[in-house]
């Protein structure tokens, strides 16, 4: 009971320290306040937009490549031009927006579980459980990550499962990492000898007690690895081996634009490149105040 | 020492051999090795044939083990596209992606350190806050759509350099490189910019922290004491101290350079392996696609083998650490 209430307290100074940390720092806020706006342009934007750009019959191929600011044949204004199928670029970017953000987040959030659990695992079970789960942890940081999710596309295929697949491949371990030792030294405090004399069983422990200590350093990694999962997914579709076609995430949109690029029509590619960037850049600037506010070995210095 | 260098080889071989499988099973199990070794416009009878020549009816771990022994007499199989050697082919193209990943890193080094200096010295300083808001832009940015922006703003609207292709190469000490001509160097600019960017604020960060570092140090105090220069201070006792972990975290990263070569090559047609890899994958030349993957992993284990054996020589700790 008393174990209940200190976790609680420690939970809701946590996210307290967290916050108050961000809105210390002006550059943090705003990355959350932009954080937050592409949120919920993503949830809400596809309403709010004048067209569904993957509505053929809401397309006209002759609105082809307007440059910004330009009017349709039947007076919609086509705010940010349109692109080589006369889809309407704002349209298009609110879409990829959500498919981009949706394949980073949900990547990240399975990357983080699995990690987690795994790091957890090694830490409390220690022995050969321990030293396999760290090879293996040793084994993926030893490649860089852009390069295991190329070896994966290239023998799987395209595909949003494919994608999402090889991001948690790469990214568990380093979740796994950071938990292992955050939860080693959870494991020599009293607390855990607590609850063990209590006569809790060990998931208890494990997941009731010592996960929520462990919080700090996961979600600093985990904002930081949803920014990288949202740039690689984009990167591997500008390569043409990540998303395919039916759904156009910012990196498809991006792509697209590369063949006009060359002949002047700058805006199917500058436009969302900035959104992509304003995506990723607010991400790791919250991120990184995170990482100065919660990690406790950077305040001292 | 022997029987930490013993274990780590052991250790390598391991990891090369599992990846072997890996790419095996992916090629010959989850995809349709018959589509893949066999060129789609072959008749029926072509593919019996072809299907019992390649012995693809045979059980999978006999063929894993033939592949195995080609793959150890360095033969990968042929492209489809060139009709040559895989392997060759990977080598002929590796020269210039590494000029390119060299000549990156070396930019990465010119800018990163005098920034993480500037940084380091000045913490909480207008110029440190700026230098640091610019670093995560700089890991920030897609790279792919950055190379675009070179594009666009150098190549486009001021027409100063070239877009693409390697230009000219020449011969320095029996090299053959773009270092050599004027053409050449043009070309290599924006390649180079784009890789290096990546990587610059790697080195911006880990100037800053080692400076930062050093600097409440006991033997700066000294030097200080000792009437030497602030300058000096800096140029001969900071950065000697602050170069052995930069050397090294640069070194390691050297392989995470090559393998976003492929990046910067397919946006600039650079044409060196990674682009060779991309194109492969497109028009499905399968053979080239396995040996840039074993080639690549290969290089990889080599690099981090010798990361590993160097560093265990100057810092015994780690060889212990590895033995608990």
């Amino acid at each position: 009971m008393i174990a209940a209430v200190l976790k609680l307290n420690d939970n809701q100074a946590f996210w307290a320290r967290s916050l108050r940390g961000i809105l210390e720092s002006p550059k943090a806020t705003i990355g959350l306040v932009a954080c937050l706006f592409l949120i919920l342009a993503a949830a809400f934007g596809p309403y709010l937009v004048p067209q569904n750009p993957y509505d053929l019959a809401a397309i006209d191929f002759f609105d082809a490549r307007l440059p910004p600011m330009s009017e349709s044949m039947n007076g919609t204004l086509y705010l940010l031009g349109t692109d080589g199928q006369g889809r309407d670029m704002l349209s298009a970017m609110v879409y990829g927006l959500r498919t981009s953000m949706g394949v980073g987040l949900f990547a990240g959030v399975v990357a983080l579980g699995v990690g987690t659990a795994l790091g957890l695992a090694a830490a409390y079970f220690g022995g050969r459980i321990d030293t396999l789960i760290m090879r293996l942890v040793d084994l993926m940081l030893g490649f860089p990550t852009i390069l295991v999710a190329l070896m994966l596309l290239a023998l799987l295929g395209q595909g949003v499962w494919k994608v999402v697949l090889a991001l948690v491949i790469v990214q568990w371990a380093q979740f796994a990492r950071a938990v292992r030792a955050a939860a080693l030294v959870e494991r020599g405090k009293e607390y855990v000898e607590a609850a063990a004399s209590l006569g809790l069983s060990k998931p208890r422990i494990l997941f009731g007690h010592m996960l929520p200590n462990c919080l700090p350093p996961i979600i600093v990694i985990g904002t930081l690895q949803i920014a990288n999962a949202i740039s690689a997914e984009a990167t591997l579709s500008f390569l043409g081996i990540g998303l395919p076609i039916t759904e156009p995430s910012l990196g498809l949109l991006i792509a697209n634009g590369y063949q006009t690029l060359l002949s002047g029509q700058y805006w199917i590619s500058v436009y969302p490149g900035l959104l992509l960037l304003a995506l990723v850049f607010s991400i790791n600037i919250v991120g990184d105040r995170l990482r100065e506010v919660l990690n406790p070995r950077l305040a001292e210095r | 020492m022997t029987v930490f260098i013993i274990r780590r080889v052991v250790q390598s071989l391991l990891v090369l051999f599992a990846t072997s499988v890996l790419v095996f099973i992916g090629i010959y199990a989850i995809g349709n090795p018959i589509d893949i070794m066999i060129p789609a416009d072959a008749s029926a009878v072509e593919r019996e044939a072809a299907i019992q020549a390649l012995g693809l009816d045979r059980p999978l771990i006999a063929q894993y083990w033939s592949f195995l022994v080609d793959a150890l007499q360095g033969d990968l199989g042929r492209s489809f596209v060139f009709n040559q050697p895989a392997v060759g082919l990977i080598f002929q193209r590796l020269p210039a992606t590494l000029e390119l990943a060299f000549v990156a890193l070396a930019i990465a080094l010119i800018l990163g350190i005098p920034l993480g200096l500037i940084a380091g010295l000045r913490p909480k300083s207008v110029a440190d806050e700026t230098i640091m808001t610019g670093s995560i832009l700089g890991f920030s940015l897609p790279n792919f759509w950055q190379g675009m922006m070179l594009i666009m703003i150098f190549s486009i609207w001021l027409g100063w350099l070239p877009s693409s292709g390697r230009g000219e190469t020449g011969e320095i000490f029996g090299v053959t490189t773009s270092l050599a001509s004027l053409d050449g160097l043009k070309h290599l600019i924006l390649p180079a910019t784009n890789l290096a960017l990546f990587k610059l604020s790697l080195v911006i960060r880990l100037t800053r922290t080692g400076v930062r570092e050093t600097m409440p140090l006991d033997f700066i105090k000294f030097a200080r004491a000792k009437g030497l220069s602030e300058r000096r201070i800096v140029s001969v006792h900071v950065m000697k101290n602050i170069m052995i972990p930069i050397v090294t975290v640069v070194g390691m990263e050297f392989g995470s350079v090559i393998a976003f070569a492929v990046v910067t090559e397919t946006i600039f047609a650079w044409p060196g392996i990674g682009k060779l890899l991309i194109d492969s994958i497109t028009v499905l030349d399968r053979p080239v696609v396995v040996a840039y993957l074993l080639v690549v992993v290969t290089m990889f284990i080599v690099i981090n083998l010798l990361v590993d054996i160097v560093y265990s020589m100057l810092d015994p700790r780690i060889r212990l650490g590895d033995g608990q």
